[in-house]
């Protein structure tokens, strides 16, 4: 946390704010005990002056000095508006904490004053307060402190809520911790700084509004004065004097932007991610694509036959800048698709494959970069051609089936509305047109009650439903690729297959290319014929997907196959494990990225990085030891031993 | 003797127009046995898992550790313990590993700071974590790590019962084996009673002794692990199988020849707010009233389970067996 802090200070509006706080907080605490004296000494000879350089900005009707009663004000008016402060944190934690800890009748009943209280005007709620505490400061303290204790006690109760769902909390009780401890050990700590944050906000609201209340006459009383006071005396003579007016009034803008400021900044820096420092090597800065050398000797069989293919890719790199340099998720990868050719991209998470399918989609968010030496789509360049062609060549011919169809739909619109809207942009069908081909296309996906089906929102469809109709979008058009991220890991496994068995009558019916990513190599071995391994960002091996089970030649591969257990695995047998933490994108290592997890890696595997070549016809592997033919039991025993070497190094 | 056991168990969410997550469920977690639960989502089995550790208030039933309901008091042992889907979530980011593992320590019988720092190394140890991974946070570790110490922490408490809620489907698959070896090692070392909640039914074969299938709220079937698998009655179970791919034969299910089959092979799943009458697979099933004509007990009679070997509640177990086959294979 204190990090977190400390990397707000170093934002520019941070430094700044944060200077301006402390100096703040410096004259309130120096200023009272320096100045006193000359503040409060009343010179009748010289009253209601105008500035001069004896008197900065003037006397009052007392002669007394506006400049040191300026400064010294700043201690009565930044020690009323942090106990204020203290006052409306103090209350609002308890209110906002009590619901988790009193029963739950109690906790309602709390939630439901502060919610009154919330809906009940501030300002009122200080004048209210004032009128009970009567005028003065301790009134204003209290009315100030207590207006904004709802909305803190609101904030609280919902940052207690979303962290008492964690299942940290659940496993803590488990575990015997009680009701008291749970909030002071967990809960707190991890909602301290939205809290943090806004208390300082609150600060310099508060700050505002006690000069406000002074002002008016409701807050400080002479012969005391604040910054409020000072406001409401210069007033008078402001025709006389306006810097008399001005000066406290700036004073006022000064502190609240002060603390304002600070807060805002702290909040934003919490908003983004920290980085992960201090882990391990520098990650290997990855060369653009346009100083990578090409990956000739890798060339695919398929090459001679370009005008077959509907996707070709080459050296494709994805990059993101990073704390520590640009972190790059895809690095080099290419491989090409022929028309009706159904691929499976399978990797671990970091393995990059989802960003592939988000560059060939040209969705890949700002920061990010994409690059490569080819990208063609159906002969079309991706790289170098306008824009409007290539969004209308995507928007007919490419489809798109994501993991969550959800997040993908407009949930406030109709299902039928959304994929007509595709034809009505596309195709340049009208309306009625553009219906008729969408109730067609449900009927397609086998969606049965099509036409009630396009009234309805996404919401009311089921999962499996969803994704269906997902498809069906993307089959609006008469699309030559349809890329399906892991279009069925949020489904179940009747669903799942019902999803994939649609995904392959389509590609039948209708010639089309499909792109299948998924992590789960069976499932993508059901519909595929050919299949590329990603590892780290690059393809690792591309195998006819007859060839997976037992006949993948790359090391990665057969360790995969061997740790998922399937129907036939051995019961009696422990599963083969795969030694090693899966690849970071952010750091990759200089040679084979799968070397320190490999049991064959030798030196050339840590120095060298291999590249995808081809063994033999249809069949690619990047590994400086390829071998074949090893069966699921030698693979686990040659990862098991590999294991205890490594256990064996590290202690 | 540690057995968990579970009596006409219901949970209940919302108030009128709420939903029966958990539908009177009967079943028993033998001492040292791994029972895996299996089931699609909304089925209700993570429901019933925090019913067991008391997270969930129950509506109506009971669960009974050796014949006596679960009351733990404050420092004493924790005989049940749970471990959680995601282990990010699940541990503390601001509490170090060690500091999140002490806290399932029991005080009574630990002597003070020093008795808990040697026995969160051995905890650390039993894992197979580093015991100098004690002074790391959350954040520094990967998804496995953490499913480790999240195990650790449960087996601070000296349980006898675990439960695992799909304790490996957010990790990677690399991965997976790691955390799969280590919990059947433990279990078995330790004689631990389990119940082992997953959607993948490879993954609760690999580990379970026993497997119960969950469908809308009911346990439709259970019975030994071997028997389910090579054996299943109830139709559910029997598409649930149907549907794992496998690494020999990867292959999509056929589309079944008759379109009435196949229909109710490509039905939505059920609503669980709007729970049909009668057996609540009807609507989908291969040999329900939708495919075969007078089945219509099926849409009218809720099946339960009558006391047969593997309590398959569907009304036509027996001729699952015999033109049933023909049907679905």
């Amino acid at each position: 946390m204190a990090a977190r802090w400390l990397a707000a200070l170093k934002t520019p509006a941070g430094a700044v704010s944060a200077a301006m706080l402390f100096l703040v907080l410096a004259m309130a605490v120096i200023a009272p005990i320096l100045w006193t004296g000359q503040a409060e000494e009343i010179n009748t000879r010289a009253i209601l002056q105008g500035p001069s350089p004896e008197h900065l900005i003037g006397t009052d009707s007392l002669g007394r000095d506006l400049f040191f009663r300026l400064l010294v004000a700043t201690g009565l008016s930044v020690k009323l508006a942090l106990a204020a402060t203290g006052i409306g944190v103090t209350a609002g934690l308890v209110l906002g904490v009590v619901p988790s800890l009193l029963s739950r009748r109690i906790g309602r009943l709390v939630t439901a004053f502060v919610n009154i209280a919330v809906a009940f005007p501030g300002l009122l709620l200080a004048m209210f307060f004032a009128v009970i505490f009567g005028v003065g400061q301790t009134g204003a303290v209290l009315a100030i402190g207590l207006a904004t204790a709802p909305s803190f006690a609101r904030l609280t109760q919902n940052l207690v809520a979303t962290q008492s769902e964690r299942d940290y909390i659940a496993a803590a009780k488990l575990a015997g911790v009680g009701k008291v401890q749970r909030l002071l050990r967990h809960i707190l700590p991890n909602i301290a700084e939205p809290l943090v944050v806004t208390a300082t906000i609150g600060a310099g609201g508060s700050l505002l509004a006690f000069a406000g209340l002074s002002f008016l006459g409701l807050g400080v009383q002479p012969p005391a004065y604040d910054w409020g006071r000072l406001l409401n005396e210069g007033l008078n003579d402001i025709y006389v004097n306006p810097l008399a007016a001005l000066a406290p009034g700036l004073a006022v803008v000064i502190a609240g932007l002060a603390f304002n400021l600070v807060g805002e900044a702290v909040a934003e820096t919490l908003g983004t991610p920290m980085p992960v420092s201090g882990r391990g090597a520098a990650p290997q800065r990855v060369p653009q694509a346009s100083t990578a050398k090409p990956y000739t000797a890798a060339e695919p069989s398929t090459d001679g036959a370009d005008s077959k293919a509907v996707l070709t890719v080459r050296d494709l790199f994805v990059s993101f800048p990073g704390p520590a340099g640009p972190i790059t998720p895809v690095r080099g990868v290419s491989f090409s698709l022929a028309r009706g050719e159904a691929v499976g991209v399978v990797g671990e998470s970091g393995s990059g494959k989802t960003q592939t399918a988000l560059a060939l989609a040209q969705l890949v968010e700002h920061p990010g970069n994409v690059s490569a030496s080819r990208l063609e789509f159906l002969g079309q360049d991706q790289l170098s051609s306008p824009s409007r062609a290539r969004r209308q060549l995507l928007g007919t011919s490419f489809a798109m089936v994501f993991q969550d169809p959800m997040k993908s739909f407009n949930p406030t619109m109709r299902i039928g509305v959304q994929l007509a809207e595709v034809a009505q942009r596309h195709l340049g069908m009208n309306r009625r047109q553009a219906l008729a081909r969408a109730a067609d296309r449900l009927r397609a996906v086998r969606i049965p009650a099509a036409e009630r089906r396009l009234r309805q929102y996404p919401h009311e469809f089921s999962g499996g439903m969803r994704q269906r109709a997902m498809i069906g979008m993307g089959i609006m058009g008469n699309p030559d690729l349809i890329v399906a991220d892991e279009p069925t890991t949020a489904l179940d496994v009747t669903v799942q297959q019902q999803v994939l068995r649609l995904l392959s009558s389509i590609k039948e019916e209708n010639h089309v290319a499909i792109l299948l990513i998924s992590h789960d190599l069976t499932l993508v071995a059901q519909v595929c014929e050919r299949v590329l391994v990603m590892y780290a960002g690059r393809i690792v091996e591309d195998l006819p997907a007859s060839d997976l089970a037992g006949r993948g030649m790359h090391p990665y591969t057969q360790a995969l196959l061997a740790a998922v257990p399937d129907m036939e695995t051995d019961r009696d047998r422990p599963l083969a494990v795969v030694p090693g933490r899966p690849a970071d994108p952010s750091q990759v290592p200089v040679g084979c990225a799968f070397a320190s997890r490999c049991p064959k890696a030798d030196d050339q595997c840590t120095r060298e990085d291999p590249q995808l070549v081809e063994r033999e016809d249809g069949h690619r592997v990047a590994c400086w030891h390829p071998s074949r033919g090893t069966g699921r039991e030698r693979v686990s025993v040659e990862l098991k031993l590999h294991a205890v070497a490594l256990q064996g190094e590290a202690s | 003797m540690s057995e968990l056991r579970f009596e006409q168990v219901s949970v209940r969410f919302g108030g009128r127009h709420g939903m029966t997550a958990v539908d009177g469920v009967d079943l028993t977690v033998p001492t040292g046995q791994v029972v895996g639960l299996v089931g699609e989502s909304g089925s209700g089995k993570s429901t019933l898992a925090r019913a067991a550790a008391g997270l969930t208030p129950l509506t109506g039933g009971q669960i009974l550790f050796n014949g006596q309901p679960l009351r733990p008091k404050r420092g004493e042992r924790r005989p049940l313990q749970m471990v959680f889907q995601d282990p990010h979530s699940s541990l503390n980011p601001r509490m170090s590993i060690g500091e999140s593992i002490a806290e399932g320590i029991p005080r009574a019988g630990r002597g003070g700071a020093a008795g808990r720092r040697s026995e969160v190394q051995r905890l650390l140890g039993l894992v197979g974590l580093d015991p100098q991974r004690a002074f790391s946070y959350p954040g520094q570790m990967s998804g496995g790590q953490l499913q480790r110490v999240a195990l650790a922490r449960a087996l601070a408490g000296q349980p006898e019962v675990i439960i695992a809620d799909e304790i490996t489907s957010a990790l990677d698959v690399s991965v997976q084996g790691t955390v799969l070896n280590l919990v059947r090692d433990l279990q078995r070392e330790l004689n631990l009673s389990m119940l082992f909640i997953s959607h993948n039914l490879a993954v609760v074969r690999y580990v379970a002794d026993a497997i119960a299938v969950m469908y809308l709220g009911r346990i439709v079937e259970q019975g030994p692990a071997e028997q389910i698998l090579s054996d299943p009655q109830h139709p559910y179970t029997k598409d649930l199988l149907a549907a794992v791919p496998s690494h020999r034969s990867p292959s999509l299910t056929p589309v079944n020849a008759d379109p009435a089959v196949q229909a109710v092979n490509d039905a939505e799943p059920t609503d669980p707010h709007h729970l049909p009458s009668g057996c609540r697979y009807h609507l989908r099933c291969p040999i329900g009233p939708l495919v075969l004509p007078g089945r219509d007990i099926c849409r009218e009679v809720d099946p339960a389970s009558d006391g047969n070997r593997q309590a398959a509640a569907c009304h036509f177990v027996g001729e699952l067996l015999t033109s049933g086959k023909a049907g679905i294979l």
